[in-house]
């Protein structure tokens, strides 16, 4: 019971905050509204039980692209979003429409923790049966992603450090030089 | 029982967090309410650990807890100074 409240309440956080985000034209708040809407989805895959998945949504979502925003405002002069000139009349049809498809196709979705969908029936009652006695670990999604697919999640990492390296690279380099003009 | 009013409390700590980060005045409140929400997330999760019983989502608060941290500390670290590249103590020397 407790579960569909949080369910309710955090969705309801989450739309409050989205037309919040729309609402407000300081920048510098809505970076840190966008920070408060990834800690109510993290919470959101808490609840439905997705703990990695919520901790990379807390992680990348709430910590790293924050402090990323913030570090792009701060070389930026205006803190303020600029008034659209024009109704945006043709991009809300294709969202209405592109949404109303989405909703629509959710009714062909196995429903949620459904053990008949064909996610659950190929190789899935092998990791439920033997992961603790093949891995060693407890948790059946930290095992799959952890140790089965051990080299997948190695060129995920390459791939984030790669970029990170690359961002490095560029702000760093950029900081380094007006430091020296300054002095 | 009693964990499910915690939670319940919890929740309506974080709407009021939240209304006052909407609508807050300064700067500074806006800040304050949303390291608010931050940290109430980490106690609905842990409270919800509890709930279901699964002990090891505590783990999982405590990462919030740092992240909430790391957060505050970089968006005041802005309003301070501006920038990300000066350390606080170069510019006390200046």
């Amino acid at each position: 019971m407790i579960d569909t409240l949080i369910d309710i309440t955090l969705l309801v956080f989450l739309t409050i905050t989205a037309i919040a985000i729309i609402k407000i034209h300081n920048l510098f708040v809505i970076i840190m509204l966008f920070g408060i809407f990834s800690l109510h989805s993290a919470g959101l895959f808490v609840v439905m039980d997705a703990p990695d998945v919520a901790f990379t949504e807390a992680a990348v979502g709430a910590g790293i692209s924050t402090v990323l925003m913030l570090a792009t405002l701060a070389l930026t002069k205006d803190h303020h979003e600029k008034k659209p000139k024009h109704r945006a009349r043709l991009p809300l049809l294709v969202i209405l429409i592109t949404g109303a498809a989405l909703v629509y196709g959710t009714y062909d979705i196995p429903s949620f923790g459904d053990p008949d969908s064909p996610a659950h029936q190929h190789v899935k009652p092998r990791y439920i049966e033997r992961s603790v006695e093949e891995t060693g670990v407890p948790n059946v999604v930290t095992a799959v992603l952890a140790s089965y697919r051990g080299y997948d999640t190695l060129g995920e990492l390459t791939v984030i450090f790669t970029a990170g390296l690359g961002v490095m690279l560029l702000i760093g380099g950029r900081l380094r030089s007006r430091k020296k003009n300054e002095t | 029982m009693i964990f499910s009013v915690a939670a319940f409390a919890i929740l309506v700590t974080i709407s009021l967090a939240l209304a006052r980060a909407f609508m807050g005045p300064t700067l500074y409140d806006r800040i304050l309410a949303i390291n608010m929400v931050g940290t109430k997330t980490v106690l609905l999760i842990a409270v919800f650990a509890v709930l279901s019983g699964r002990t090891s989502m505590i783990d999982i608060a405590l990462t919030y807890a740092l992240i909430n941290f790391i957060g505050v500390v970089a968006v005041l670290k802005i309003v301070e100074q501006g920038n990300f590249f000066t350390s606080g103590d170069d510019d006390r020397a200046k």
